[in-house]
């Protein structure tokens, strides 16, 4: 009996990210989600600009691909023009924390009906790892070379946090994807996204801490032990919003 | 059906979008087509339809682009600041090759500029407003039931070369209230189902909008498809009105306002045996190129009566390949040409004088 | 007895899977590399292998499949 396999809500189009990106993870947990809900044949994804640009190629589903930050916008958009359909937008910490802030904020203070896969690795991936909005206090990249300066650079913006003011969002969680264990918890949370969608509960965003082994400059492994170290101390795991509870 | 109603222009083209089956709205407030947002807000709920307030304009064209992801008639309206905002998900619409409806009811810039009515956003408008190479249908009306009929047309287009259409009005034609024949109920059908984004029901291979095409090659071939397809909306929908062209000597070019304007002028000036006619586009992109150059064989002159530092101007030299003089009569920052400033401009022109 | 199957010419030899496994079964090749030039993992005693995926579950590349 096979009790591990492919998703079927993937393509067979193998994946470009990097060796040891955990975007390949976190994608197979949206369409394990998708899979078990029985819902890819209503399902449109929105694709953002960043690494999981090509997102479209992956997913099996209808997508879209919107412009850098504008995923919630468009998303809308859909959900609107078909209230049956299941709308995802999947978005890195560049186009949801920084360009597409606004849309971002907004979407969830009207409580839209959709699920949102917030992928925050501290890093700008695509463009060769330059300072995201999620960077950590002395973390360097390419455009903070001397680490990230609070004084001159600010601070993280903690999107969970944030979002977690609002009246209007159904359910916020933040997860990693570091060891197993963590993502056998954020295979559960982004299911639980979806699902709160198909009952019509509204507004869901799951935030993924997630590695990016290349521009940060470690081995895959090494990385994955950094968010332990790094990322998950400064950005905690854990639920910060769920109306049922 | 034929019942005529007393209506603001905006409210008028507002109406028509949703007789021809518009049912998503998407704006933002600005100075001077904000009546196009409080009409929406106040008929779409009854109808069933979406009316949503977007946080910025950008939002509300990024709304539109999901709505037309799905096949759907969709529409934002702004004014010039607005639509510069916008001017990236335009591009983005172009570019995956969806059918969506922008109205611009343009107001003096650049910058903050002011509030009242200008034609300075032809430019924008027509050389396609974003970045990129690509063009969107441009309509420009000139009266509030133009305002009704281009929008319903604005749709057709839109829907069948699958592009952006903008409805280029200005302030004085959304706030201005005419009689008017509304159209019929009659939703535009179009079938999307060879690409839309609507759900696989577990039927098909996945549907893709994109206008990421990372191959040059792909991305040429695209560009170059999509220039074809350009080429037909220039051969089949150019639009334009004559105006006492028969035995002019003189052609007035003018759009919108203006054109009424000029109207005027015209006839004042035929009382004093000038003789003028006009050619008023109706569609600045695709421009009226070879109505003007057959123009150009009978006239003695052109001029241009605008409210811009002369944009259009450039589009009349062009069609007409400088063979005639062109001048200009303008007003900028929202002030109006008046009539007896067009018609010093015709008496100029008449006696072969430069542009002043 | 569980069984892994990998599409071999999927894996980028990350070594993540290595990592996970709880019995230390799994190891990149050291002889081997992929169409793609990286170095593929291999199962180094199958009889161990208790089916238990956590190689497939930190997989970035759907590589493995586990039956039981």
């Amino acid at each position: 009996m096979i009790v591990f396999e492919k998703p079927k809500a993937l393509t067979d189009v193998p994946l470009h990210y990097c060796p040891g990106c955990t975007h390949g993870i976190i994608h197979r947990l949206v369409a394990q989600a998708i899979d078990n809900l029985g819902i890819e044949g209503r399902t449109i994804g929105i694709a953002p600009v960043g690494c999981a640009v090509m997102a479209y190629d992956y997913f099996a589903c209808d997508m879209i691909e919107a412009a850098h930050g504008r995923a919630p916008a468009v998303a809308t958009g859909v959900k609107r023009a078909m209230p049956e359909s299941i709308v995802f937008s999947y978005q890195g910490d560049g186009d949801l924390a920084s360009i597409g802030l606004c849309e971002t904020v907004s979407t969830a203070a009207r409580g839209e009906n959709i699920t949102v896969i917030f992928v925050n690795n501290a890093i700008y991936g695509m463009t060769g790892g330059q300072m995201a909005p999620t960077s950590l206090p002395g973390q360097v990249t390419q455009t903070s070379p001397y680490g990230r300066d609070v004084a001159t650079q600010g601070y993280p913006i903690k999107i969970c946090e944030l979002l977690a003011t609002l009246e209007a969002p159904a359910y916020l969680e933040r997860v990693a994807v570091n060891n197993v264990k963590n993502v056998n918890r954020a295979k559960k949370a982004i299911e639980k996204a979806f699902r709160n969608q198909v009952e019509g509960k509204g507004f869901s965003l799951v935030e993924v801490v997630s590695a990016c082994p290349t521009n940060w400059g470690m081995e895959p492994q090494q990385a994955l032990d950094w968010v332990q170290d790094k990322m998950i101390p400064y950005y905690p795991l854990g639920v910060y919003r769920d109306k049922e509870v | 059906m034929s019942e005529k109603v007393l209506m603001k222009g905006n409210e008028a083209m507002a109406e028509a979008a949703i007789r021809c089956g518009c049912r998503h709205y998407f704006g933002y407030p600005i100075t001077p087509q904000t009546e196009v947002a409080a009409y929406m807000a106040k008929r779409m709920p009854k109808i069933g339809g979406v009316f949503l307030q977007a946080e910025s304009e950008i939002a509300a064209i990024n709304m539109v682009y999901g709505v037309a992801s799905t096949g759907k008639s969709a529409m934002t309206s702004s004014s010039s600041p607005g639509i510069a905002l916008k001017c990236e998900g335009i591009s983005y619409l172009a570019g995956a090759d969806l059918p969506a409806v922008i109205v611009n009811v343009p107001r003096g810039g650049p910058g903050l500029g002011g509030i009242q009515p200008s034609q300075s956003d032809y430019f924008l408008a027509t050389r396609g407003p974003g970045h990129g190479d690509f063009h969107v249908v441009v309509l420009s009306p000139a009266s509030v039931q133009e305002m009704a009929d281009l929008t319903v047309k604005a749709f057709e287009l839109a829907h069948r070369y699958r592009m952006p259409a903008m409805i280029l009005a200005d302030g004085t034609m959304g706030q201005m209230m005419e009689p008017v024949v509304l159209p019929e109920g009659k939703p535009i059908e179009v079938d999307a189902s060879d690409w839309a984004a609507v759900g696989t029901e577990g039927k098909r291979k996945h549907h893709v909008i994109s206008s990421l095409y990372l191959q040059p090659e792909v991305l040429e071939k695209y560009n170059f498809e999509r220039y074809e397809r350009y080429e037909k909306v220039k051969e089949n929908e150019t639009a334009w009105e004559e105006y006492q062209m028969e035995d002019a000597e003189i052609c007035v070019v003018a759009h919108g306002i203006t054109a009424r304007i000029a109207r005027n002028a015209i006839v004042m000036a035929r009382a004093e045996g000038i003789k003028v006619g006009m050619i008023r586009p109706i569609t600045l992109w695709p421009f009226p190129e070879k109505a003007l150059a057959a123009a150009a064989d009978k006239v003695n002159s052109f001029v241009c009566v605008e409210m811009n530092m002369g944009q259009m101007k450039e589009d009349v030299e062009l069609a007409i390949r400088c063979r005639k003089p062109v001048s200009l009569c303008r007003r900028v920052g929202g002030m109006i040409p008046t009539s007896e400033e067009v018609l010093e401009q015709l008496r100029a022109a008449a006696k072969g004088g430069e542009q002043k | 007895m569980a069984k892994l199957t990998f599409q071999e010419e999927e894996c980028k030899g990350c070594g993540l899977c290595v990592h996970a496994c709880p019995k230390g079964l799994l190891s990149l090749s050291v002889q081997r590399l992929n169409k793609k030039g990286h170095t593929p993992v291999e199962l180094t005693k199958p009889e161990d292998c208790t089916g238990c995926a956590s190689c497939a579950t930190m997989c970035p590349d759907c590589v493995i499949t586990v039956e039981k």
